[in-house]
């Protein structure tokens, strides 16, 4: 197992609150890995940082065999790398098919003029079905993505992370708001894609953390509170007092 | 899976607008004065090429608004940069014309420097001065102003959008950016030094150089057939555009700007994209609108100008292409009957309500209305009745 | 004026006295002078009338000097006359006695112009002396106008009886002058000129732009003058070959016109000195042709560029000081750089000012959209069309209350009521359906923006309505030549400031404003605490709209009123609110400041073209958006990031 993202001493404040504090981080590739901390622990900035979206006032995030530095590079460079992120609320193009969704989605060329000159391909047309069917949308290809259920938007989303061929998954909360039953095959999705690439999963959700049998990270106040499997985090005294007892009274 | 796989079949409004836009034109062009059937008066000609022309910015004004959810409010600027570019080439062509007939009378035949000299003169005499400035450098080469008909607005267009995206100024911030940049066109404009006689403007437009022989009848036809044609291109050009993947992307970009960035796509370089084409068609619809028109001043450019623009739009309906051309044709042909006195005065007793006065006034709270109650406009009503069907 | 003025004072008061050594009867001691005056002997007559110390002595001074009068040629009594046909009105040089006679038997008295120089120095120094400081005072003004040189000796005398010490110090700032320009001695001069370093007064420049007054000249040699400037004729060589060409030292050029008849003239047989006319479309040949025809010496010859050229280098073209002693113009020159470098200083603080009262403008016209826009994310299109609305009810209250200080503190509530009744009746009635949509916001409220200017138009009419000022806002404050602001436009800063200090207030101090704050952070949290955001929103855009009222008047007052006043405001009150940031009346001020700042630094920069400025400064700001987005005072916080 090699080292696919190392992220060392990445520090970012807003307005004096240190919502990341000297964090360091490595995960490898394949590796399913969950991020798990109470709220303000810093793990949505974890996210927007490595994504882009927000730059950390100090510290380097290393990507990939080269070790492509990513601070400074735009979002859709890092997404091109092959980092794809799915956030805490679904967010699909509800106005469009499933379809569509997903084949803006698929790897080919981002530029703007060799999609406007793009034209389906048989892989493309199969990787799509395969992708449908793993997320268990077969049947709702043609249907907008604003009809789809709340569990079916999260799956649709994370069908448009695979499409992407991505490296790296960053999931956002995968499991809010689904039935058991949609929770069970969201694991079998999540488990599947870790085989091949690496996985990073923020949830809140003990027993789906639990069920992905992972790695687990504990974020407290934008550092690493403790890593290790789900047993050994949880009987460390610190993360009992900080987090899990709290999470539990709040749950 | 897909069952419809053509372009038509997955776009039948196009289709039918073609159809619909080709007997139109048949029918206008047979009942013409030109043909000597003079059913339709050349002004009316005129007026219905003029409305093809706002309809072929309306659907830019679509496509870059209704599908990619930039407000720009800028796209009647480059209309009038079209206008003005084939202006240039009409007014001095035209004066050349007269200045060498009035010329040929003299004993000693002029050197090329007192032909231009005069020429000079009767162009910028209005704004007293009679030099040609740097502007009007290709002003003979009627190529050369067709293609700046393409050129300046494209590039204006491409230098303002990126600037403005890359710095990821987006919704209503971009909408007044680039309602300042109108005002600050129009302002140079109007400034008697600007090389484009101030706020006289280009005048003489209507006098084709080179058909002096053809009547106004015959010309009017000719602006009016040429503009349908570019009406049907711009048409076509643009399902296309929308139908194609990269029509998914840009209306991704519009309902989540943020989510498509993760996805991996430049955003910028399609939002750079849709205005700079948008700004290009915008540019040849205003240089098939002025000719028909017969003068182009900085007060067409002026802001108001592009926020109509929107209002046809949005009265017609977003994201429909044939939305924009029903919003554009409607409100500026109900336009020009009301301000026009076509439009019968209401006689309350107390007071006459005069339509020349008060039709802006019902124009603003219909507008009001439709953004309240039919967000889709007079399009969304359409694809109802199609749905009912 | 003046004149009058004397002579009915001395008539006034001449009438009162009879003293026992009258006018006349001086005038009698020395009626050959009076009557046939010279320059050497007419002193001493004046200086027994000056030693009279009587009010009519000015006015027969004036009169003589006038050649109003005349001498009975009976008698020898001098009278003030005025001919009118053949009869004379006369007044008694004394009395003022007013009577009529046949023209017949007078004589007039016409003195030459040197002597009416001399009176003209006595009666000065009369008038600089007169007992009354208006009289003195109108004496200063005529030399402030025309000063010349024989005016120097009397108001120098004049000095030590002046009591009033305004005038006292005017008499001395005048010597100063006289003696800059006509002083006896270089010495003296220059010590006056020096002494003008720190007099940025119009006066005082122009009295050294007099010193360094210049001649322009052409010569074939070097120049023996005291020399202020040689020019290059490149720089102009049309204006400088006609100035050869007036001093008779080249041949003028032959107008293209000319030649195009001098050859239509000369066509033989369809050529011009042999040349096919059909060819003379080329401009060198038709140089030819008419270089042929000159060589004839049948029309004058051809001044080619070449010529010109030739003739321009060989001669020297300079501006030459009048004044020939090189030390005063040096002096005068240096004095007057640094003059001007104060005067430089004095103009940019007057254009500060300008600039500040600009600001305040936008300001009053920006801030309410910042409440609107900034704490409510609403774009409000009729916001100008709200200043419109504030701009017509001070017209309409005007016409109602005639006084106009009354109907100003009457408008100004009534345009916010007026305002805050359109901006609460438009908030509940559209807007509040469109939150979370700001572009159809945007359209929307363009639809009111349209349908509200034409109303106006149809009510008002397309002309522009008065909003006059009270008596006490006009006029300006001056500082001093160069400083001065209207009384209109401080107004309006205080009017900036006030609403400056009510909206922190408001914002800050309030439970309006706390409610403001907590909608804007967070609605779903502001409404479980009992908070209703829908009060809260109309309470805002009422307060905003009601803003855009009262700034209305306050640029009607120095704006006018038309229908279409509020679209003039509309694009730079965004300006200034995305420059400045949004939802910080701070960053408002930042942004109407920046914005004023700059538009007035343009306008400077190019004084003629306010359009350009305006170009330019919109230009600006599209830059300025590139490197700062957010705007001057940017948002804080993590909401800032999204």
């Amino acid at each position: 197992m090699t080292s696919l993202l190392e992220l060392s001493g990445i520090s970012k404040s807003f307005d004096g609150f240190q919502a990341i504090n000297n964090l360091s981080l490595q995960i490898g590739e394949p590796e399913l890995r969950a991020v798990i901390g109470p709220n303000g622990a810093g793990k949505t900035t974890f996210m927007d940082i490595i994504t882009g979206k927000t730059k950390p006032d100090t510290g380097t995030i290393l990507f990939g065999d080269d070790n492509r530095s990513l601070i400074g590079m735009s979002e859709s460079d890092i997404a091109s790398l092959g980092i794809g992120r799915k956030f805490q609320k679904p967010t699909v193009f509800e106005a469009q098919t499933v379809r569509e969704n997903l084949a803006m989605a698929l790897k080919n060329p981002r530029g703007p003029f060799s999609v406007l000159f793009y034209r389906k391909t048989k892989d493309g047309a199969a990787r799509l079905d395969s992708i449908a069917e793993e997320i268990n949308l077969t049947d709702h290809l043609q249907r907008p993505a604003g009809e789809l259920s709340h569990g079916q938007k999260q799956w649709l989303e994370i069908g448009m992370l695979l499409a992407q061929s991505p490296r790296l998954l960053l999931v956002d909360e995968p499991a809010a708001g689904m039935t058991a039953h949609e929770r069970e095959h969201t694991t079998d999705i999540l488990k599947r894609a870790a085989q091949t690439c690496a996985v990073i999963v923020v949830e809140h959700d003990m027993e789906f953390v639990r069920r992905l049998n992972c790695k687990v990270t504990v974020l407290h106040e934008g550092s690493v509170l403790a890593e290790g499997s789900l047993d050994h985090v949880t009987k460390n005294p610190t993360v009992i007092d900080v987090y899990l007892g709290r999470t539990d009274a709040g749950h | 899976m897909e069952k419809r796989t053509t372009f038509i079949g997955r776009n039948p409004s196009v289709l039918y607008f073609l159809v619909a836009l080709g007997l139109f034109t048949a029918l206008v062009t047979v009942m013409s004065e030109a043909t000597g059937a003079g059913l339709i008066s050349t002004s009316f000609v005129k007026t219905l090429g003029k409305t093809l022309c706002l309809c072929l910015i309306a659907i830019a004004m679509d496509v870059v608004w209704g599908y990619c959810g930039i407000l720009s409010l800028g796209h009647f600027a480059f209309f009038g940069i079209g206008g003005y570019a084939i202006g240039m080439w009409l007014m001095y062509a035209r004066t050349e014309i007269i200045v060498a007939d009035s010329l040929a009378g003299q004993v000693i035949p002029p050197t090329p420097q007192e032909i231009s000299d005069a020429i000079g003169n009767q162009i910028f005499g209005v704004v007293g001065s009679s030099d040609f400035p740097l502007l009007w450098a290709f002003a003979d080469h009627l190529w050369i102003q067709l293609a700046m008909v393409v050129l300046v607005p494209g590039l204006l267009a491409l230098v303002f959008g990126w600037l403005a995206f890359r710095s990821r100024v987006t919704g209503v911030y971009l909408s007044i950016l680039t309602q300042a940049m109108t005002l600050a066109l129009s302002l140079y404009l109007f400034q008697n030094d600007s090389g484009l006689r101030g706020n006289n403007g280009l005048s003489g437009l209507q006098n084709i150089p080179g058909f002096e022989d053809s009547g106004q009848d015959v010309v009017s036809v000719a602006f009016f057939l040429a503009s349908a044609a570019a009406l049907a291109l711009g048409y076509l050009l643009f399902a296309w555009i929308t139908d194609s993947k990269l029509g998914n992307i840009i209306e991704a970009i519009r309902d989540d700007e943020a989510r498509v960035r993760f996805l991996g796509y430049h955003v910028e370089s399609y939002k750079l994209f849709v205005f700079t084409i948008t700004a290009i068609v915008a540019g040849i619809a205003g240089a098939l609108y002025y000719p028909q028109a017969g003068i182009i001043n900085p007060a067409e450019i002026a802001p108001i100008a592009s926020i109509y623009l929107a209002v046809w739009v949005a009265i017609g309906g977003r994201g429909r292409l044939y939305g924009a051309v029903i919003g554009a044709a409607l409100v500026s042909l109900l336009s020009s009957w009301f301000t026009g006195g076509g439009a019968p005065n209401i006689d309350l007793g107390v007071y006459t309500i005069q339509w020349v006065d008060w039709w802006l006034v019902l124009l603003g709270l219909t507008f009001v209305l439709v953004t309240l109650f039919a967000p889709k406009g007079i399009g969304g009503l359409f694809d109802k009745l199609v749905r009912k069907s | 004026m003046v004149r009058l003025f004397l002579s009915m004072l001395g008539l006034l008061v001449s009438v009162g006295t009879a003293t026992a050594q009258d006018l006349q009867s001086v005038l009698q001691t020395h009626a050959d002078e009076i009557a046939k005056p010279s320059r050497g002997s007419v002193s001493v007559a004046l200086d027994d009338m000056q030693a009279l110390g009587l009010p009519q002595v000015p006015v027969f001074l004036e009169a003589w000097s006038d050649r109003s009068v005349w001498q009975a040629e009976d008698n020898g009594l001098f009278f003030i006359g005025e001919k009118d046909g053949d009869t004379l009105a006369l007044r008694d040089v004394d009395t003022g006695a007013q009577s009529t006679a046949d023209a017949g038997g007078f004589t007039q008295i016409r003195p030459n112009g040197g002597v009416r120089r001399v009176i003209g120095a006595a009666l000065v120094q009369f008038q600089l002396s007169d007992p009354d400081p208006a009289r003195r005072q109108a004496a200063l003004d005529t030399i402030a106008r025309r000063g010349d040189a024989s005016q120097l000796a009397p108001l120098a005398a004049s000095l030590t009886g002046e009591e009033d010490p305004a005038l006292y110090a005017r008499k001395q700032q005048l010597i100063t002058f006289l003696t800059a320009r006509f002083g006896d001695t270089p010495e003296a001069r220059i010590a006056a000129i020096e002494s003008l370093a720190k007099d940025t007064s119009v006066e005082a420049r122009a009295v050294l732009s007099q010193v360094l007054a210049t001649t322009s000249g052409v010569s074939t040699q070097a120049p023996e003058a005291n020399i202020a400037a040689i020019l290059d004729p490149m720089e102009d060589r049309a204006a400088f070959y006609a100035e050869l060409v007036d001093a008779g030292l080249a041949p003028a050029i032959v107008p293209a016109g000319d030649i195009r008849a001098a050859l239509a003239a000369n066509i033989e047989e369809g050529r011009v000195a042999g040349i096919p006319v059909a060819q003379l479309s080329d401009p060198a040949i038709r140089a030819e042709a008419y270089r042929t025809l000159a060589q004839d010496g049948i029309v004058p010859p051809l001044v080619t560029d070449d010529d010109i050229d030739v003739a321009l280098r060989s001669v020297v073209f300079f501006d030459a000081y009048v004044e020939d002693d090189t030390a005063i113009t040096q002096a005068a020159r240096a004095t007057l750089d640094a003059v001007e470098t104060r005067v430089g200083i004095a103009q940019t603080v007057d254009l500060s000012l300008d600039a500040l009262s600009l600001a305040s403008i936008y300001f009053l016209a920006a801030i309410g959209l910042a409440i609107t826009f900034g704490q409510m994310g609403v774009i409000n299109m009729a916001h100008g069309e709200f200043i419109m609305m504030g701009a017509y009810t001070g017209y309409v209250v005007q016409l109602v209350v005639p006084d106009y200080t009354v109907s100003l503190i009457i408008a100004l509530p009534l345009a916010f009521a007026v305002t805050f009744g359109a901006g609460v009746a438009m908030e509940r009635l559209v807007i509040r359906h469109l939150y979370h949509r700001p572009l159809e916001t945007l359209l929307a409220t363009f639809g009111i923006s349209i349908a509200l200017q034409q109303i106006a138009k149809n009510i008002f009419g397309t002309q522009a309505r008065p909003l006059t000022s009270p008596d006490w806002l006009s006029g300006a404050l001056v500082i001093s030549d160069n400083i001065q602001i209207s009384y209109i436009r401080i107004a309006i800063f205080v009017l900036a400031l006030v609403f400056l200090a009510l909206l922190m207030f408001i914002l800050k101090r309030t439970r309006l404003g706390l409610e403001v704050r907590a909608v804007t952070q967070n609605p779903g949290m502001a409404a479980s605490m009992g908070i209703n955001p829908d009060r809260v929103n109309m309470m805002t855009f009422g307060l905003g709209s009601g803003i855009a009222g009262v700034a209305g008047v306050g640029i009607g007052l120095y704006a006018q009123v038309t229908s279409e006043m509020g679209a003039n405001y509309i694009v730079q009150s965004f300006m200034t609110v995305v420059v400045g940031g949004v939802g910080s009346v701070f960053g408002t001020l930042a942004g109407a400041g920046l914005i004023g700042f700059l538009q007035k630094g343009i306008e400077w920069l190019n004084p003629s073209n306010t359009l350009a400025a305006q170009t330019y400064m919109i230009l600006f700001i599209i830059l300025f958006i590139q490197f700062r987005p957010k705007g001057i005072v940017a948002p804080k916080g993590r909401a800032a990031a999204d």
